[in-house]
Protein backbone atom coordinates (compact mmCIF):
# COMPACT_ATOMS: atom_id res chain seq x y z
CA UNK A 1 0.00 0.00 0.00
CA UNK A 2 2.80 2.46 0.93
CA UNK A 3 3.82 2.96 -2.83
CA UNK A 4 0.84 4.29 -3.73
CA UNK A 5 0.39 7.58 -4.29
CA UNK A 6 -2.34 9.65 -3.07
CA UNK A 7 -4.85 9.64 -5.79
CA UNK A 8 -4.01 5.29 -6.16
CA UNK A 9 -4.99 5.10 -2.77
CA UNK A 10 -8.09 7.51 -3.19
CA UNK A 11 -9.42 5.07 -5.03
CA UNK A 12 -8.50 2.13 -3.01
CA UNK A 13 -10.01 3.35 -0.58
CA UNK A 14 -13.01 4.40 -2.33
CA UNK A 15 -13.12 0.63 -4.34
CA UNK A 16 -13.11 -0.63 -0.44
CA UNK A 17 -9.88 -2.00 -1.55
CA UNK A 18 -8.64 -1.18 2.14
CA UNK A 19 -9.83 1.10 5.07
CA UNK A 20 -8.46 4.02 6.44
CA UNK A 21 -8.40 2.55 9.42
CA UNK A 22 -5.80 -0.20 7.83
CA UNK A 23 -3.96 2.12 6.03
CA UNK A 24 -3.10 3.95 8.73
CA UNK A 25 -2.14 1.38 10.54
CA UNK A 26 0.20 0.19 7.71
CA UNK A 27 1.79 3.56 7.73
CA UNK A 28 2.46 4.17 11.71
CA UNK A 29 4.13 0.61 11.37
CA UNK A 30 6.29 1.85 8.54
CA UNK A 31 7.14 4.88 11.19
CA UNK A 32 7.67 2.38 14.07
CA UNK A 33 10.25 0.40 11.64
CA UNK A 34 12.25 3.02 9.87
CA UNK A 35 11.98 6.25 11.23
CA UNK A 36 14.74 5.34 13.61
CA UNK A 37 17.25 5.97 10.62
CA UNK A 38 15.91 9.04 9.64
CA UNK A 39 14.62 11.12 12.64
CA UNK A 40 11.94 12.28 10.57
CA UNK A 41 9.23 12.88 13.32
CA UNK A 42 9.50 14.57 16.02
CA UNK A 43 5.89 13.71 17.57
CA UNK A 44 3.85 10.41 16.15
CA UNK A 45 -0.07 10.49 17.26
CA UNK A 46 -0.74 7.12 16.58
CA UNK A 47 -3.56 6.89 18.91
CA UNK A 48 -5.44 10.00 17.38
CA UNK A 49 -4.26 8.85 14.19
CA UNK A 50 -6.24 5.53 14.37
CA UNK A 51 -9.40 7.37 15.98
CA UNK A 52 -9.56 9.88 12.54
CA UNK A 53 -9.26 7.31 10.62
CA UNK A 54 -12.17 5.31 12.07
CA UNK A 55 -14.14 8.27 11.49
CA UNK A 56 -13.18 8.59 8.29
CA UNK A 57 -14.22 5.20 7.45
CA UNK A 58 -17.45 5.61 9.59
CA UNK A 59 -18.46 9.21 6.70
CA UNK A 60 -17.16 7.11 4.20
CA UNK A 61 -19.62 4.30 5.07
CA UNK A 62 -22.34 6.93 5.37
CA UNK A 63 -21.40 8.15 1.69
CA UNK A 64 -19.61 11.38 3.07
CA UNK A 65 -16.43 10.60 1.61
CA UNK A 66 -14.08 12.91 -0.90
CA UNK A 67 -11.10 12.33 -2.69
CA UNK A 68 -8.91 13.15 0.88
CA UNK A 69 -11.08 11.28 3.29
CA UNK A 70 -9.22 8.46 4.96
CA UNK A 71 -5.80 9.74 3.53
CA UNK A 72 -2.78 9.61 6.32
CA UNK A 73 -0.68 12.26 6.33
CA UNK A 74 2.04 14.43 8.30
CA UNK A 75 2.10 17.84 9.68
CA UNK A 76 5.41 20.30 9.94
CA UNK A 77 6.31 20.79 13.17
CA UNK A 78 5.31 24.76 12.20
CA UNK A 79 1.97 24.17 12.44
CA UNK A 80 -0.32 24.54 15.39
CA UNK A 81 -2.09 21.39 16.77
CA UNK A 82 -4.95 21.67 19.13
CA UNK A 83 -3.55 19.05 22.22
CA UNK A 84 -0.47 18.08 20.46
CA UNK A 85 2.91 19.80 20.87
CA UNK A 86 4.57 21.94 18.55
CA UNK A 87 7.53 22.43 18.74
CA UNK A 88 8.75 24.11 15.77
CA UNK A 89 12.12 22.48 16.11
CA UNK A 90 13.39 24.47 18.71
CA UNK A 91 13.71 23.91 22.77
CA UNK A 92 12.23 26.53 23.54
CA UNK A 93 8.88 25.26 22.63
CA UNK A 94 9.90 21.89 23.43
CA UNK A 95 6.81 22.11 26.42
CA UNK A 96 4.25 24.00 24.17
CA UNK A 97 1.19 22.14 23.79
CA UNK A 98 -0.82 24.07 21.12
CA UNK A 99 -3.80 25.38 22.42
CA UNK A 100 -5.54 26.10 18.68
CA UNK A 101 -4.89 24.01 15.47
CA UNK A 102 -3.72 26.13 12.38
CA UNK A 103 -6.22 26.80 9.80
CA UNK A 104 -4.32 24.22 7.20
CA UNK A 105 -4.17 21.60 9.82
CA UNK A 106 -8.81 22.02 10.56
CA UNK A 107 -8.95 22.47 6.65
CA UNK A 108 -7.21 19.32 5.96
CA UNK A 109 -8.73 17.12 8.82
CA UNK A 110 -12.36 18.67 7.47
CA UNK A 111 -11.16 16.68 4.26
CA UNK A 112 -10.43 13.66 5.78
CA UNK A 113 -6.90 13.62 5.86
CA UNK A 114 -5.66 11.72 9.24
CA UNK A 115 -2.48 13.09 10.88
CA UNK A 116 -0.16 10.57 11.59
CA UNK A 117 2.39 13.14 13.08
CA UNK A 118 4.36 15.98 13.40
CA UNK A 119 7.65 16.05 11.61
CA UNK A 120 11.01 17.30 12.28
CA UNK A 121 12.78 20.70 10.96
CA UNK A 122 15.27 23.35 11.02
CA UNK A 123 14.96 25.31 14.47
CA UNK A 124 11.74 27.94 13.56
CA UNK A 125 12.16 26.97 9.61
CA UNK A 126 15.94 28.69 9.80
CA UNK A 127 18.08 26.23 7.69
CA UNK A 128 18.71 24.30 4.56
CA UNK A 129 19.77 21.44 5.76
CA UNK A 130 17.53 20.22 8.69
CA UNK A 131 20.51 20.02 10.92
CA UNK A 132 19.57 22.92 13.20
CA UNK A 133 16.58 21.01 14.74
CA UNK A 134 16.70 20.80 18.65
CA UNK A 135 15.61 17.33 18.24
CA UNK A 136 18.43 16.18 15.89
CA UNK A 137 19.00 16.26 12.17
CA UNK A 138 16.86 14.21 9.86
CA UNK A 139 18.95 11.85 7.35
CA UNK A 140 17.96 11.49 3.68
CA UNK A 141 16.77 8.43 2.61
CA UNK A 142 18.45 8.21 -0.84
CA UNK A 143 21.82 8.16 1.63
CA UNK A 144 21.67 8.23 5.56
CA UNK A 145 24.90 9.88 5.83
CA UNK A 146 23.16 13.45 3.35
CA UNK A 147 21.10 15.84 4.69
CA UNK A 148 17.23 15.95 3.54
CA UNK A 149 17.26 19.41 2.94
CA UNK A 150 15.48 21.96 4.74
CA UNK A 151 13.69 23.52 6.70
CA UNK A 152 10.68 21.34 5.64
CA UNK A 153 13.32 18.36 5.81
CA UNK A 154 11.67 15.96 8.11
CA UNK A 155 8.45 15.90 5.62
CA UNK A 156 10.37 15.31 2.81
CA UNK A 157 11.92 12.48 4.71
CA UNK A 158 9.25 10.94 5.66
CA UNK A 159 7.36 10.92 2.66
CA UNK A 160 10.72 9.92 0.33
CA UNK A 161 10.62 6.43 2.60
CA UNK A 162 7.06 6.49 2.44
CA UNK A 163 6.34 6.93 6.09
CA UNK A 164 3.69 9.11 4.61
CA UNK A 165 2.04 9.63 1.36
CA UNK A 166 2.17 13.00 1.79
CA UNK A 167 3.33 15.98 4.34
CA UNK A 168 2.55 19.97 4.54
CA UNK A 169 5.80 22.16 4.41
CA UNK A 170 6.45 25.65 4.77
CA UNK A 171 8.90 27.64 2.11
CA UNK A 172 10.06 30.68 3.25
CA UNK A 173 13.49 31.11 0.89
CA UNK A 174 13.18 27.27 -0.51
CA UNK A 175 11.56 25.17 2.36
CA UNK A 176 9.66 23.26 0.46
CA UNK A 177 11.21 22.87 -2.94
CA UNK A 178 14.68 22.39 -2.07
CA UNK A 179 14.18 19.17 0.51
CA UNK A 180 11.76 17.70 -2.13
CA UNK A 181 14.50 18.60 -4.83
CA UNK A 182 17.20 16.33 -2.06
CA UNK A 183 14.61 13.77 -1.87
CA UNK A 184 13.14 12.75 -5.02
CA UNK A 185 9.77 14.59 -4.08
CA UNK A 186 7.38 17.13 -5.75
CA UNK A 187 6.61 20.56 -3.33
CA UNK A 188 5.05 23.18 -4.44
CA UNK A 189 5.22 26.78 -2.70
CA UNK A 190 1.85 28.47 -3.97
CA UNK A 191 1.62 32.20 -4.26
CA UNK A 192 1.67 34.09 -1.63
CA UNK A 193 -1.45 34.73 0.23
CA UNK A 194 -2.80 31.31 -1.16
CA UNK A 195 -2.83 29.35 1.94
CA UNK A 196 -3.51 30.62 5.23
CA UNK A 197 -0.77 31.06 7.58
CA UNK A 198 -2.64 31.36 10.70
CA UNK A 199 -1.27 29.20 13.42
CA UNK A 200 1.75 28.21 11.02
CA UNK A 201 4.49 30.10 13.48
CA UNK A 202 5.67 32.58 11.60
CA UNK A 203 9.53 33.34 10.66
CA UNK A 204 9.48 35.64 8.54
CA UNK A 205 6.10 36.89 7.68
CA UNK A 206 5.91 38.93 4.04
CA UNK A 207 7.81 35.47 3.15
CA UNK A 208 6.11 32.48 4.66
CA UNK A 209 4.02 30.27 2.56
CA UNK A 210 2.51 26.69 3.42
CA UNK A 211 2.26 23.84 1.00
CA UNK A 212 2.46 20.29 -0.28
CA UNK A 213 5.25 17.70 -0.48
CA UNK A 214 4.13 14.38 -2.14
CA UNK A 215 5.32 12.12 -4.59
CA UNK A 216 3.60 13.41 -7.17
CA UNK A 217 2.03 16.74 -8.65
CA UNK A 218 -1.59 15.26 -8.56
CA UNK A 219 -0.68 14.20 -5.37
CA UNK A 220 0.28 17.62 -4.54
CA UNK A 221 -2.82 19.37 -6.15
CA UNK A 222 -5.33 16.79 -4.19
CA UNK A 223 -3.49 18.02 -1.31
CA UNK A 224 -3.20 22.02 -2.55
CA UNK A 225 -7.02 21.83 -2.91
CA UNK A 226 -7.72 21.30 0.70
CA UNK A 227 -5.27 23.59 1.93
CA UNK A 228 -5.62 26.54 -0.13
CA UNK A 229 -8.09 29.29 0.23
CA UNK A 230 -9.35 32.68 1.80
CA UNK A 231 -9.06 33.00 5.55
CA UNK A 232 -10.31 35.94 7.80
CA UNK A 233 -8.08 35.23 10.36
CA UNK A 234 -5.00 35.87 8.57
CA UNK A 235 -4.52 39.18 7.26
CA UNK A 236 -1.85 38.79 4.16
CA UNK A 237 -4.79 35.74 2.82
CA UNK A 238 -6.14 37.06 -0.36
CA UNK A 239 -9.64 36.55 -1.17
CA UNK A 240 -9.03 34.89 -4.37
CA UNK A 241 -11.30 32.48 -6.05
CA UNK A 242 -9.38 28.25 -5.63
CA UNK A 243 -10.05 26.67 -8.53
CA UNK A 244 -10.03 22.46 -8.97
CA UNK A 245 -6.09 21.99 -8.82
CA UNK A 246 -6.59 18.41 -10.17
CA UNK A 247 -9.04 19.86 -13.49
CA UNK A 248 -6.56 20.98 -15.81
CA UNK A 249 -3.64 18.52 -15.17
CA UNK A 250 -3.86 16.52 -18.50
CA UNK A 251 -4.07 19.16 -20.74
CA UNK A 252 -1.71 19.48 -23.38
CA UNK A 253 1.86 21.65 -23.33
CA UNK A 254 1.52 22.50 -26.99
CA UNK A 255 2.34 26.01 -27.13
CA UNK A 256 3.36 26.13 -23.38
CA UNK A 257 6.33 29.02 -24.07
CA UNK A 258 8.93 27.67 -21.01
CA UNK A 259 12.09 30.25 -20.30
CA UNK A 260 15.31 29.23 -19.10
CA UNK A 261 16.87 32.00 -17.07
CA UNK A 262 20.69 32.30 -18.29
CA UNK A 263 21.31 33.22 -14.42
CA UNK A 264 20.13 29.77 -13.31
CA UNK A 265 22.59 27.77 -15.60
CA UNK A 266 26.12 29.78 -14.65
CA UNK A 267 29.25 28.54 -12.31
CA UNK A 268 28.65 26.95 -9.47
CA UNK A 269 26.05 24.59 -11.06
CA UNK A 270 26.41 20.90 -10.46
CA UNK A 271 27.37 19.74 -14.18
CA UNK A 272 24.98 16.64 -13.82
CA UNK A 273 22.27 18.77 -12.28
CA UNK A 274 22.51 20.89 -15.22
CA UNK A 275 22.16 17.67 -17.38
CA UNK A 276 19.60 16.62 -15.80
CA UNK A 277 17.50 19.61 -16.12
CA UNK A 278 18.67 20.34 -19.67
CA UNK A 279 17.45 16.56 -20.22
CA UNK A 280 13.88 17.41 -19.16
CA UNK A 281 13.76 20.85 -21.32
CA UNK A 282 13.75 17.84 -24.34
CA UNK A 283 11.03 16.45 -22.82
CA UNK A 284 9.23 19.52 -22.45
CA UNK A 285 9.84 19.66 -25.98
CA UNK A 286 8.65 17.04 -27.39
CA UNK A 287 5.47 17.49 -25.26
CA UNK A 288 4.97 20.70 -27.36
CA UNK A 289 6.40 23.31 -25.08
CA UNK A 290 8.88 26.33 -26.80
CA UNK A 291 11.98 26.70 -24.82
CA UNK A 292 13.74 29.98 -25.34
CA UNK A 293 16.54 31.72 -23.23
CA UNK A 294 15.93 34.47 -20.35
CA UNK A 295 17.38 37.00 -18.31
CA UNK A 296 16.52 37.70 -14.23
CA UNK A 297 19.73 40.19 -14.10
CA UNK A 298 19.04 41.09 -10.53
CA UNK A 299 19.39 37.22 -9.36
CA UNK A 300 22.79 37.17 -7.91
CA UNK A 301 21.24 40.13 -5.35
CA UNK A 302 18.46 37.72 -4.62
CA UNK A 303 20.26 36.09 -1.58
CA UNK A 304 21.89 39.33 0.14
CA UNK A 305 18.35 40.84 0.00
CA UNK A 306 17.04 37.91 1.52
CA UNK A 307 19.21 37.62 4.67
CA UNK A 308 18.07 41.44 5.48
CA UNK A 309 14.55 40.81 5.15
CA UNK A 310 14.51 37.62 6.73
CA UNK A 311 16.28 38.05 9.63
CA UNK A 312 14.58 41.56 10.29
CA UNK A 313 11.17 39.46 9.85
CA UNK A 314 12.67 37.09 12.15
CA UNK A 315 13.79 39.17 14.84
CA UNK A 316 10.68 41.08 15.29
CA UNK A 317 8.59 37.88 14.92
CA UNK A 318 10.69 36.08 17.55
CA UNK A 319 10.59 38.64 20.14
CA UNK A 320 7.09 37.15 20.80
CA UNK A 321 8.98 34.03 22.82
CA UNK A 322 10.19 35.93 26.09
CA UNK A 323 9.69 32.94 28.54
CA UNK A 324 6.31 34.80 30.57
CA UNK A 325 3.47 33.30 28.38
CA UNK A 326 4.43 30.09 27.33
CA UNK A 327 7.39 27.91 26.08
CA UNK A 328 11.22 27.63 27.68
CA UNK A 329 11.95 29.78 30.84
CA UNK A 330 15.37 29.84 32.18
CA UNK A 331 15.90 28.68 35.60
CA UNK A 332 15.62 31.18 38.68
CA UNK A 333 16.29 34.37 36.81
CA UNK A 334 17.23 37.05 38.95
CA UNK A 335 15.58 40.20 37.40
CA UNK A 336 13.05 40.63 34.03
CA UNK A 337 16.03 41.24 31.82
CA UNK A 338 17.78 38.34 32.57
CA UNK A 339 14.42 36.22 32.43
CA UNK A 340 13.90 37.63 28.92
CA UNK A 341 17.83 37.08 28.14
CA UNK A 342 18.58 33.71 29.36
CA UNK A 343 15.31 32.03 28.56
CA UNK A 344 16.54 33.39 24.79
CA UNK A 345 19.51 32.78 24.96
CA UNK A 346 19.33 28.68 26.03
CA UNK A 347 15.80 28.50 24.27
CA UNK A 348 17.27 29.03 21.01
CA UNK A 349 19.75 27.31 18.89
CA UNK A 350 22.74 28.90 17.49
CA UNK A 351 21.42 29.93 13.87
CA UNK A 352 18.12 31.48 15.06
CA UNK A 353 20.27 33.35 17.52
CA UNK A 354 22.83 34.43 14.68
CA UNK A 355 19.31 35.40 12.40
CA UNK A 356 17.67 37.19 15.42
CA UNK A 357 20.91 39.59 15.41
CA UNK A 358 21.63 40.03 11.86
CA UNK A 359 18.07 41.46 11.88
CA UNK A 360 18.33 43.28 15.10
CA UNK A 361 21.47 44.90 14.08
CA UNK A 362 19.92 45.79 10.65
CA UNK A 363 16.86 47.94 11.77
CA UNK A 364 18.90 49.41 14.77
CA UNK A 365 19.19 53.09 14.57
CA UNK A 366 21.08 54.33 11.84
CA UNK A 367 21.41 51.20 9.59
CA UNK A 368 17.92 51.17 8.35
CA UNK A 369 18.52 52.74 5.11
CA UNK A 370 21.59 50.70 4.16
CA UNK A 371 20.15 47.47 5.01
CA UNK A 372 16.17 47.26 5.51
CA UNK A 373 15.51 49.85 2.69
CA UNK A 374 17.91 48.81 0.69
CA UNK A 375 16.92 45.45 0.44
CA UNK A 376 13.82 46.67 -0.04
CA UNK A 377 14.28 47.75 -3.31
CA UNK A 378 16.75 45.67 -4.14
CA UNK A 379 13.33 43.07 -3.48
CA UNK A 380 11.41 45.47 -6.21
CA UNK A 381 13.81 44.88 -8.75
CA UNK A 382 14.09 41.54 -8.41
CA UNK A 383 10.30 41.36 -8.88
CA UNK A 384 10.60 43.45 -12.27
CA UNK A 385 12.85 40.64 -13.62
CA UNK A 386 10.12 38.30 -12.84
CA UNK A 387 7.43 40.38 -14.18
CA UNK A 388 9.22 41.59 -17.62
CA UNK A 389 10.04 37.74 -18.04
CA UNK A 390 6.37 36.55 -17.73
CA UNK A 391 6.02 39.21 -20.30
CA UNK A 392 8.13 36.29 -22.78
CA UNK A 393 6.53 33.42 -21.57
CA UNK A 394 4.14 31.59 -19.27
CA UNK A 395 6.49 29.34 -17.14
CA UNK A 396 10.84 29.70 -16.24
CA UNK A 397 12.47 26.33 -15.84
CA UNK A 398 16.02 25.81 -14.16
CA UNK A 399 17.14 23.59 -11.44
CA UNK A 400 15.65 23.78 -7.93
CA UNK A 401 19.42 23.69 -6.22
CA UNK A 402 23.12 23.42 -7.28
CA UNK A 403 23.75 20.56 -6.11
CA UNK A 404 22.71 17.51 -5.08
CA UNK A 405 21.62 16.43 -1.25
CA UNK A 406 25.12 17.02 0.82
CA UNK A 407 26.96 15.15 4.00
CA UNK A 408 25.84 15.90 7.16
CA UNK A 409 28.38 18.65 8.72
CA UNK A 410 29.70 19.71 5.20
CA UNK A 411 27.97 22.93 5.49
CA UNK A 412 27.08 23.58 9.11
CA UNK A 413 30.89 25.33 9.68
CA UNK A 414 29.89 28.46 7.39
CA UNK A 415 26.42 30.05 7.17
CA UNK A 416 27.10 31.92 3.98
CA UNK A 417 28.27 28.09 2.50
CA UNK A 418 24.94 26.92 3.71
CA UNK A 419 22.61 30.25 2.80
CA UNK A 420 24.00 29.35 -0.79
CA UNK A 421 22.25 26.23 -1.06
CA UNK A 422 19.22 28.73 -1.48
CA UNK A 423 20.52 30.44 -4.22
CA UNK A 424 17.72 29.94 -7.08
CA UNK A 425 14.41 29.42 -4.96
CA UNK A 426 15.22 32.51 -3.00
CA UNK A 427 13.94 34.96 -5.30
CA UNK A 428 10.54 33.12 -5.68
CA UNK A 429 9.74 34.25 -2.39
CA UNK A 430 11.16 37.67 -2.27
CA UNK A 431 8.53 38.01 -5.36
CA UNK A 432 5.76 35.95 -3.77
CA UNK A 433 5.44 33.93 -7.13
CA UNK A 434 4.78 29.74 -7.09
CA UNK A 435 7.42 27.70 -7.73
CA UNK A 436 7.18 23.85 -7.93
CA UNK A 437 9.94 20.98 -7.86
CA UNK A 438 10.17 17.76 -8.85
CA UNK A 439 12.33 15.00 -9.64
CA UNK A 440 13.85 15.02 -13.19
CA UNK A 441 17.01 12.11 -12.96
CA UNK A 442 19.74 11.69 -10.64
CA UNK A 443 23.12 12.91 -10.11
CA UNK A 444 25.79 10.51 -8.66
CA UNK A 445 22.92 8.11 -7.73
CA UNK A 446 21.33 11.14 -5.87
CA UNK A 447 17.91 12.90 -6.46
CA UNK A 448 17.94 15.67 -8.60
CA UNK A 449 14.74 18.57 -8.68
CA UNK A 450 13.90 20.94 -11.27
CA UNK A 451 11.97 24.08 -10.63
CA UNK A 452 8.91 25.78 -12.02
CA UNK A 453 8.64 29.18 -11.55
CA UNK A 454 4.96 30.47 -12.92
CA UNK A 455 3.35 33.94 -12.54
CA UNK A 456 1.36 35.27 -9.77
CA UNK A 457 -2.07 32.51 -9.00
CA UNK A 458 -0.68 30.10 -11.57
CA UNK A 459 -0.09 27.08 -9.35
CA UNK A 460 -3.03 24.81 -11.83
CA UNK A 461 -0.66 25.40 -14.54
CA UNK A 462 2.71 24.32 -13.00
CA UNK A 463 0.50 21.64 -11.87
CA UNK A 464 -0.24 20.79 -15.33
CA UNK A 465 2.84 20.94 -17.13
CA UNK A 466 4.88 18.64 -13.69
CA UNK A 467 1.71 16.12 -14.29
CA UNK A 468 2.21 16.27 -18.11
CA UNK A 469 6.19 15.55 -17.42
CA UNK A 470 5.50 12.73 -15.16
CA UNK A 471 3.16 10.90 -17.51
CA UNK A 472 6.20 10.51 -19.82
CA UNK A 473 8.80 10.00 -17.28
CA UNK A 474 9.29 7.64 -13.82
CA UNK A 475 11.89 9.33 -11.63
CA UNK A 476 8.55 10.09 -9.28
CA UNK A 477 7.99 6.33 -8.95
CA UNK A 478 10.99 6.11 -7.58
CA UNK A 479 11.54 5.07 -4.19
CA UNK A 480 15.18 4.44 -2.09
CA UNK A 481 16.09 0.69 -2.38
CA UNK A 482 16.51 0.75 1.82
CA UNK A 483 12.84 1.64 2.17
CA UNK A 484 10.71 0.02 -0.37
CA UNK B 1 31.86 45.20 7.25
CA UNK B 2 33.33 43.81 10.31
CA UNK B 3 31.64 43.81 13.92
CA UNK B 4 34.02 44.48 17.03
CA UNK B 5 33.35 42.64 20.01
CA UNK B 6 31.74 45.50 21.81
CA UNK B 7 29.12 45.48 19.16
CA UNK B 8 27.97 41.91 19.05
CA UNK B 9 27.66 42.53 22.83
CA UNK B 10 25.13 45.41 22.10
CA UNK B 11 23.47 43.77 19.79
CA UNK B 12 22.50 40.88 21.31
CA UNK B 13 21.37 43.28 24.31
CA UNK B 14 19.23 44.75 22.29
CA UNK B 15 17.77 41.35 21.28
CA UNK B 16 17.48 40.45 24.80
CA UNK B 17 19.66 37.47 24.11
CA UNK B 18 22.01 36.51 26.94
CA UNK B 19 25.37 34.67 25.00
CA UNK B 20 28.60 33.35 26.16
CA UNK B 21 31.37 35.25 26.60
CA UNK B 22 33.60 32.30 24.99
CA UNK B 23 31.30 32.33 22.10
CA UNK B 24 31.69 36.22 21.18
CA UNK B 25 34.67 36.05 18.61
CA UNK B 26 32.45 33.45 16.99
CA UNK B 27 29.51 35.43 16.66
CA UNK B 28 31.32 38.51 15.57
CA UNK B 29 33.37 36.21 12.79
CA UNK B 30 29.86 34.85 11.37
CA UNK B 31 27.65 37.94 11.46
CA UNK B 32 30.59 39.66 9.53
CA UNK B 33 30.48 37.08 6.96
CA UNK B 34 26.89 37.85 6.77
CA UNK B 35 27.20 41.18 6.40
CA UNK B 36 29.55 41.00 3.90
CA UNK B 37 27.28 38.61 2.04
CA UNK B 38 24.41 41.44 2.38
CA UNK B 39 26.58 43.99 1.14
CA UNK B 40 26.61 42.35 -2.36
CA UNK B 41 23.13 44.64 -2.55
CA UNK B 42 25.33 47.67 -2.76
CA UNK B 43 26.82 46.65 -6.41
CA UNK B 44 23.24 48.23 -7.73
CA UNK B 45 22.21 51.75 -8.04
CA UNK B 46 18.60 51.36 -6.39
CA UNK B 47 17.97 55.68 -6.72
CA UNK B 48 14.24 56.04 -7.13
CA UNK B 49 13.08 52.63 -7.00
CA UNK B 50 10.12 52.11 -4.53
CA UNK B 51 10.80 49.78 -1.72
CA UNK B 52 9.01 46.91 -1.85
CA UNK B 53 7.27 45.58 1.59
CA UNK B 54 4.45 43.45 -0.03
CA UNK B 55 4.84 40.36 -2.71
CA UNK B 56 1.51 41.98 -4.93
CA UNK B 57 1.67 45.28 -2.85
CA UNK B 58 -1.36 44.25 -1.67
CA UNK B 59 -2.66 47.08 1.38
CA UNK B 60 -3.72 45.73 4.97
CA UNK B 61 -7.30 44.43 5.23
CA UNK B 62 -9.62 46.02 7.89
CA UNK B 63 -11.95 44.38 10.04
CA UNK B 64 -15.10 46.36 11.65
CA UNK B 65 -14.32 46.44 15.00
CA UNK B 66 -16.06 43.88 16.71
CA UNK B 67 -15.18 41.25 19.43
CA UNK B 68 -14.42 37.95 17.79
CA UNK B 69 -13.06 35.77 20.10
CA UNK B 70 -14.27 33.90 22.89
CA UNK B 71 -12.03 34.48 26.54
CA UNK B 72 -9.77 31.37 26.48
CA UNK B 73 -7.61 33.03 28.91
CA UNK B 74 -7.94 29.62 31.56
CA UNK B 75 -6.72 27.93 28.66
CA UNK B 76 -3.92 30.09 27.42
CA UNK B 77 -2.74 30.38 31.27
CA UNK B 78 -2.71 26.85 31.32
CA UNK B 79 0.74 26.21 29.37
CA UNK B 80 2.46 29.03 31.20
CA UNK B 81 5.28 28.85 33.06
CA UNK B 82 4.10 30.80 35.76
CA UNK B 83 0.97 32.45 36.88
CA UNK B 84 -1.25 32.69 39.47
CA UNK B 85 -5.01 34.60 39.94
CA UNK B 86 -5.11 34.77 36.64
CA UNK B 87 -1.93 36.74 36.10
CA UNK B 88 1.23 36.09 34.38
CA UNK B 89 4.16 36.33 37.23
CA UNK B 90 7.87 37.90 36.19
CA UNK B 91 10.17 38.50 38.83
CA UNK B 92 9.71 41.67 40.81
CA UNK B 93 10.08 45.23 38.55
CA UNK B 94 9.25 47.69 40.94
CA UNK B 95 11.37 47.88 43.65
Amino acid sequence: MHLKTIAELSRGLAAGEFSSAELTRAFLERIERFDGQLNSFITVTAESALAAAADADARRAAGEAGPLTGIPIAHKDIFCTEGVRTSCGSRMLDNFIAPYSATVVERMAAAGCVMLGKTNMDEFAMGSSNETSYYGPVRNPWDTDRVPGGSSGGSAAAVAARLAPGATGTDTGGSIRQPAALTGLTGLKPTYGRVSRWGMIAFASSLDQGGPIAATAEDAALLLNAMAGFDPRDSTSIDQAVPDYTAHLGESLEGLRIGLPKEYFGAGLDPEVAAAVHAAVREFEALGASVREVSLPNSHLAVPAYYVVAPAECSSNLSRFDGVRYGYRCEAPKDLEDLYKRSRGEGFGAEVKRRIMIGTYALSAGYYDAYYLKAQQVRRLISDDFRRAFGEVDVLLGPTAPTPAFRLGEKTDDPVTMYLSDIYTIAVNLAGLPGLSLPAGFAAGLPVGLQLIGDYWSEARLLNAAHRYQQVTDWHRRVPAAFR
Amino acid sequence: MSLERSEVESIAHLARLAIDEADIPRYATELSSILGLVEQMNSVDTHGVAPMAHPQDVHQRLRPDAVTEADRREQFQRIAPQVENGLYLVPKVIE
